[in-house]
């Protein structure tokens, strides 16, 4: 692990709001950091192959829910929360390895960027197709009841676009009638890649959507990072002391675009002056600074740490072999006995 | 007397009686015991490991996911396999990713009563294996007897992976034996159902019965026809169907499903890039009409094969 060992996961007290402020901080920090190095060895050309899709300004809802979980918990993050996998214990080499494509990444290079995790780790890989991984946060916190794990709490990260598909309503609507400690984060960014959401949803505010499912709702300014600490951290709290599903609706503006593909020239030009466009991360800093919770200095300590880090992650992991097609082991299969055309010259697939 | 649906309700009860990681999750399967009563008695037997699902066949597959992913080996019954391409994604993008992707094992058994019977109409009575068995990191079981149904179930249960599970609803009530097995065929071995020289029937869940009524029919003139059942059609056990052509030089592959691709398309592609020089006639399939299953008992009759029209094939594969 290349993440500094002075900040260690849940050790700090709840009550030492400025405390867990920091630590949020410094995430975000890491966070951003991170992204924009991928996305510069992107922009290089030839060294990252398939998207880059980055978090920018989502850092302060995707931080807010990586620190409130805990170990034994479930995570099931989406395509911007670098923020919150660092907080929840994610590794920075997991994700340069996986950007990287390199063999020894968790994904091995079968799977590439944002879709990795550690599934015993209580980290899930997404798959692309949106919505699907709320059902299997709650099949592990079923698989909890049934083994007798107490306490523990899965969240699932999900954006605007995301609430319209029918896995969304299914898996909302099965840890409802299963009482699950699921907290579901929306990050309401007004858009779906291009869709805006009065193309996207009909209902006045998404929070709406949890009176219908019988669930607790919780809004949120997704640029305020005390904010998105204290409603996260009391909608996992709820979740934890078994008052079923939390829906928490977090209001913010994708700051890039969809992907580095992408311009993001649709972006309605009066949103970006709106409060919900500000950048969470500088939003933090200010709030630092202000409270004196950190003074400038110590910020551009924090900032070169990250850098340091992150130099390091991506300079190892530019070392690190690419998988070789003449090793692989093309088998789709644990049992391998069950395997077919292993060892066949290919007329047998 | 055990039918083929009891069967399956026993495997199930053995399987929740042998380990603790076992629960059941499907609609109505609960205290009503099932669409079928594939589970009756089990969640008073079992209390809180047969559980009632709403219909939401993608949460259900995905929490199915979820639940292998921290130690349990879920149950899922479709209420019908039609029903099961709801919760496709799921299955074919999820659950059959799984291990590839990230090295931890999806161990899910999801049960889809299949095929058709008279009256069930176009979305009670698909064949949807080749569909799944197209997907690399599933296993297909296509039982046709009520000792594999029993026994393949809970191997299916104990396997690591993803095991999509054919029952034929045809036989559900039809097909009895003496007794369950106390031993079986590994998974992924055919059975010969009945020896023969003068041609092979390759097929597999409701069609193996069909064809050996056809092969008794035949053998009255004289003929002798191989039946095999594949039993598992993924994986595909073309050793014993190469070695049953090697002996009778002509092969029929007959199908419940459709025609496209599929089963039967499958297994004539491998005899015919591995076997080609042991035929001595064109290889022949024989599937269902290409349209959807119809509802009334004369179509539906004429719709799939039969023994009938597996003898008139096999005529024809004769050159009788
Ligand atoms: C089921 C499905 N349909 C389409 C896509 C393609 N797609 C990927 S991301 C995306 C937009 C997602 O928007 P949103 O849920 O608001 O998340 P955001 O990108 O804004 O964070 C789309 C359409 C997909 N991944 N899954
Ligand atoms: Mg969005």
């Amino acid at each position: 692990m290349l993440q500094s060992a002075e900040m260690p996961r849940h050790t700090v007290k709840a009550s030492d709001f400025s405390e867990t402020y920091r630590r949020a901080f410094r995430w975000m920090l890491l966070a951003r950091t991170t992204e924009e190095k991928i996305a510069s060895v992107f922009r290089s050309g030839g060294k990252i192959t398939g998207g880059v899709f980055l978090g920018k300004g989502q850092e302060a809802i995707s931080v807010a829910t990586g620190i409130a979980l805990r170990n034994g918990d479930i995570f099931a993050p989406l395509i911007r929360d670098q923020a919150g996998r660092l907080a929840f214990g994610e590794s920075l080499l997991d994700c340069t390895l996986t950007y990287l494509g390199a063999r020894s990444g968790p994904m091995r290079g079968r799977d590439g960027n944002v879709h990795r995790g550690r599934p015993l780790e209580g980290l899930l890989p997404m798959i692309s197709h949106l919505g699907a991984m709320i059902s299997v946060v709650n099949g592990m916190l079923m698989a909890h009841r049934f083994q007798g794990k107490k306490n523990t709490v899965g969240a699932a990260s999900l954006g605007d676009g995301a609430t319209s598909t029918g896995a969304f309503h299914e898996s909302i609507n099965q840890a409802a009638v299963e009482n699950l400690p699921l907290v579901l984060v929306v990050t309401n960014n007004q858009y779906a890649y291009s869709t805006p959401n009065d193309r996207q949803f009909a209902c006045a505010d998404l929070v709406d959507k949890a009176i219908g499912y019988g669930i607790r709702g919780h809004s949120v300014d997704g640029t305020d990072l005390g904010a998105c600490l204290r409603v996260i951290g009391s909608a996992v709290e709820l979740a934890r002391q078994g008052e079923g599903p939390q829906l928490v609706v977090a209001t913010n503006l994708r700051l890039v675009g969809h992907g580095e593909h992408d311009d993001a020239h649709y972006i309605a030009p009066h949103l970006k002056e709106m409060p919900l466009g500000r950048d969470s991360l500088a939003v933090a800093e200010a709030e630092l600074l202000q409270n004196a919770w950190a003074d400038s200095e110590t910020i551009e300590g924090w900032t070169r740490d990250s850098i340091s880090q992150v130099e390091k992650a991506i300079a190892h992991s530019l070392r690190e072999p690419s998988p070789d097609p003449a090793t692989e082991d093309w088998c789709a299969l644990s049992s391998r006995h069950l395997a077919e055309g292993l060892s066949s010259n290919g007329s047998r697939g | 007397m055990i039918t083929y649906l009891e069967a399956i309700r026993e495997a199930q009860r053995q399987a929740l009686e042998n380990d603790p990681r076992v629960y059941i999750y499907g609609q109505d399967i609960g205290a009503f015991g099932g669409a079928f009563k594939a589970t009756k008695n089990l969640a008073q037997s079992f209390p809180g490991r047969v559980l009632d699902s709403p219909i939401s066949e993608d949460a259900m597959v995905g929490s199915a996911i979820g639940a292998s992913l921290q130690g349990m080996r879920p149950i899922v019954e479709m209420q019908f396999a039609d029903f099961s391409t709801v919760g496709f994604n799921q299955i074919v993008n999820q659950a059959a990713t799984m291990f590839w992707r990230t090295g931890v094992p999806c161990p899910i058994t999801i049960r889809l009563p299949s095929g058709g019977t008279p009256g069930s109409g176009p979305f009670h009575s698909q064949n949807l294996e080749a569909l799944y068995a197209h997907y690399p990191g599933l296993i297909l079981m296509t039982p046709a007897t009520v000792e594999d149904a029993y026994s393949m179930l809970l191997e299916a249960v104990a396997l690591d992976d993803p095991v999509i599970f054919c029952e034929h609803k045809y036989l559900y009530f039809h097909l009895k034996a003496e007794s369950l097995p106390s031993e079986a065929l590994p998974v992924g071995r055919a059975r010969i159902a009945r020896a023969g020289r003068d041609a092979t029937v390759v097929t597999y869940s409701a069609m193996v019965h069909e064809a050996l009524s056809a092969a008794e029919e035949l053998s009255t003139q004289g003929w002798e026809i191989e039946v095999i059942d594949l039993r598992s059609i993924k994986p595909l056990d073309t050793d014993t169907v190469l070695a049953s052509v090697a002996r009778t030089g002509r092969i029929l592959a007959v199908g419940e499903a459709w025609p496209w691709g599929g089963v039967t398309a499958e297994v004539l592609a491998r005899v015919a890039t591995d076997g080609f020089n042991l035929l001595d006639a064109p290889p022949m399939r024989l599937n269902s009409k290409d349209t959807p299953v119809p509802f009334h008992p004369n179509l539906w009759g004429t719709h799939r094969p039969t023994a009938q029209t597996i003898v008139s094939a096999l005529r024809d594969l004769l050159r009788l």
